[in-house]
């Protein structure tokens, strides 16, 4: 997994509540049986023009296909981003197209969990906070930055104050460090099987 | 000590409480499909990890797989030849139970779950779809996640979890005549909004739920995830158990005894406290539609579309192409579909052919049925239901996913405005530019008759 310390991009508002997972990465567009090659599709749904079922050219009306925007590493949303289906393939897409960070007021649950995987890094801030970083987005004529320094938990800018945001301590080091999280786990393998051993006693009937 | 149902389960799986304040949870059942659990299984593959119990895990073809009749390993779907066959052999090469494509007990995941008796009350179990909430409705901890999770859930036997915290729905009340548990559970996302449940796990209760049947249950349980909750619950009762008595893989003589025995001590206690309750008067409740593109823009079918304050709305009112305060009554359809894992139950398809019988579906309308398993679609057939949804012109498919979401590649087309008995109506959900109403099988297939929007109360019989 890709590591997380700190990361200064362009930010790309997308303020709507309930983006889902359908939108960021549509069925049609997961075409392979593989983690990779979704970051065309990403957004597909508005990011193209389309004749017919068939992609015609970038839609010149979508924020990502406009300057600065195009070269956005941060995206800020509403609340409840990445709601839906459980389709990993929207991060994988957000990640493959150049994002690394999120900012929402609130996250689907698995989504969330999902970008924990992949060194997405999901911030949590306040509808106030995510306004003031909007509001300074439309006064800035040129490219609107973000400093996103995961040790320190903080978001800051030139022209923003600096918003702290919470995440536990071991995603934290997760994402700071880059770990696979299955390595973690299979340190507890013997734990792990002396719950079983004393399950299999207790509930028989669940064991196959 | 007083627990709820959640922290019986969650305590009885637990094996280790983690640094992070999240607990190392046991899994008894994975469950994956050929999307997602394809990539699931090919990346323990390319990792070259073991998968820890293959007894306990199973696999389904349900996605990817086209519905129509005569289907092999062809589909629509762009690529989705390779997924049907890598999941073959993945299941295969890791020797796990596969309800291929043409088999008599293949369906949509959470169906074949339950129908096989492989989800039970008191386990956990979890698949890569966001809709294992349904099986919640056992009395099973289940809930959807993501490929990654699922790799680890395959290679270690257990998950990473943060504790959710817990919500209690009571629903009160009767059922009006023409309701079912869709409008409930519709009118709870459109009450308290889309994001009402955040990452909650939430137990439903109270005299409404202990009327319902099984296949009630999971309908309601199902949208939870709408409703954006970590997962649903409700607890085991003498349906339940009646439910899962001779399932293939439920426990048999002396296990099904000690079953029964710890599945009745699985509810919440009379002080358990949750971290929020609700309360629904299901008497209040008239048959449901959705007029935007969250499931949360639901409208009594009597009711006109809100004031559009907000741009949220506006957009959806937009794509949907509706207006302030307009009445959905009268609206032309080109589309209607019943199936899915919401509403894809034998009682489902029931409740759509009473409507239906004797009459015709509107010249307008792509009508398509689509039992959600092959059990269903059997036990339909012998009760001659396919008679009556042939004879009014409904399309009779092979079960799967089908139109719920573009699965075998197929979906409506742009601009057209479809009635549906699924959980999801996103934009594009059923293909770019493809505009869902979701509403219960009776007021879908009221509204096949019609060739439009109406309220399907006008088809009882009184
Ligand atoms: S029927 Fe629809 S909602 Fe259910 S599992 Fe299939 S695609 Fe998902």
């Amino acid at each position: 997994m890709k590591k997380f310390i700190q990361h200064q991009g362009i930010v790309v508002p997308l303020l709507s509540d309930n983006i889902d997972t359908d939108q960021i990465i549509p069925s049609r567009e997961m075409k392979k049986v593989s983690k990779l090659g979704l970051g065309e599709g990403l957004f597909s749904g508005q990011r193209y023009r389309y004749i017919g079922e068939e992609k015609e050219g970038p839609n010149p009306d979508f924020i990502l296909n406009q300057a600065p925007y195009d070269k956005a590493t941060v995206l800020l949303s509403g609340r409840n981003f990445g709601c839906g289906s459980s389709r990993e393939h929207a991060v994988w897409a957000l990640v493959e197209y150049g994002f690394r960070a999120i900012i929402a007021e609130s996250f689907g649950t698995i989504f969330q969990n999902n970008c924990l995987r992949n060194g997405l890094l999901p911030v949590v801030l306040s509808a106030a906070q995510i306004q003031s970083i909007a509001d300074e987005i439309g006064n800035t004529a040129d490219a609107f930055s973000l400093k996103i320094d995961l040790q320190k938990r903080q978001v800051s800018s030139s022209k923003t104050p600096s918003y702290g945001f919470v995440l536990d301590d071991y995603s934290q080091q997760m994402l700071l460090n880059g770990w696979d999280f299955i390595e973690l786990t299979l340190q507890f393998r013997q734990q792990i099987d002396q719950f079983i051993h004393h399950d299999r006693k207790l509930r028989a009937w669940a064991y196959l | 000590m007083q627990r709820t149902l959640f922290e019986k389960l969650w305590d009885q799986h637990s094996v280790s409480r983690l640094p992070d304040g999240s607990e190392l949870i046991y899994i008894d059942r994975i469950f994956l499909h050929e999307r997602t659990g394809c990539i699931a299984l090919n990346g323990l593959q390319d990792s070259g990890r073991e998968l820890r119990n293959p007894r306990q895990v199973f696999c389904t073809m349900d996605h990817i797989i086209d519905t129509f009749p005569g289907r092999t390993d062809k589909t629509l779907m762009p690529g989705g030849t390779e997924f049907i066959t890598k999941t073959r052999e993945a299941a295969k090469f890791f020797n796990i139970k596969l309800f291929d494509i043409n088999d008599h007990d293949q369906g949509i995941s959470h169906m074949v779950s339950a129908e096989q008796g492989i989800t039970l009350p008191g386990l956990t179990v979890v698949c890569p779809d966001s809709h294992t909430c349904t099986l919640g409705a056992l009395g099973a901890l289940a809930w959807g996640i993501g490929t990654s999770d699922c790799e680890h859930a395959m290679a270690t036997e257990t998950l990473r979890v943060e504790k959710p915290k817990q919500m209690r729905v009571r629903f009160e009340g009767t059922l009006n005549p023409g309701v079912s548990s869709k409008d409930i559970i519709m009118y709870l996302i459109k009450s308290y909004g889309a994001s009402g449940g955040q990452g909650m796990a939430i137990e439903f209760c109270g005299p409404v739920i202990q009327q319902l049947s099984m296949e009630a249950r999971f309908t309601l349980c199902n949208m939870t995830t709408e409703f954006s909750g970590f997962t649903a619950l409700i607890a085991p009762d003498t349906t339940t158990f009646d439910y899962l008595s001779g399932k293939t893989y439920a426990p048999k003589k002396q296990h099904w005894e000690q079953a029964i025995k710890d599945w009745k001590m699985l509810f919440s206690d009379e002080d358990a406290v949750f971290d929020a309750e609700l309360s629904i008067n299901c008497s209040e409740i008239i048959p449901m539609i959705s007029w935007g593109t969250s499931p949360a823009q639901s409208v009594f079918i009597s009711d006109r579309i809100p004031i559009l304050q907000d741009d949220a709305k506006k957009s959806a009112a937009q794509y949907m192409n509706v207006t302030n305060e307009q009445s959905l009554i009268n609206m032309p359809i080109q589309g209607a579909f019943i199936g899915s894992c919401t509403n894809g139950r034998l009682s489902d398809l029931q409740a759509a052919a009473e409507i239906l019988k004797g009459h015709k579906v509107s010249p307008n309308v792509k009508a398509v049925c689509t039992p959600g398993s092959a059990q269903v679609k059997l036990e339909a057939e012998q009760m001659g239901l396919h008679k009556i949804f042939i004879a009014a012109g409904f399309e009779w498919r092979e079960p799967g996913c089908s139109l719920c979401f573009y699965a075998g590649g197929e979906g409506f087309s742009d601009g057209q405005r479809i009635i549906s008995t699924t959980n999801r109506n996103f934009e594009g959900r059923q293909g770019r530019g493809a505009r869902t109403h979701i509403a219960s099988p009776m007021m879908v297939a009221a509204a096949a008759i019609e060739g439009k929007i109406v309220d399907c109360r006008r088809y009882l019989e009184t």
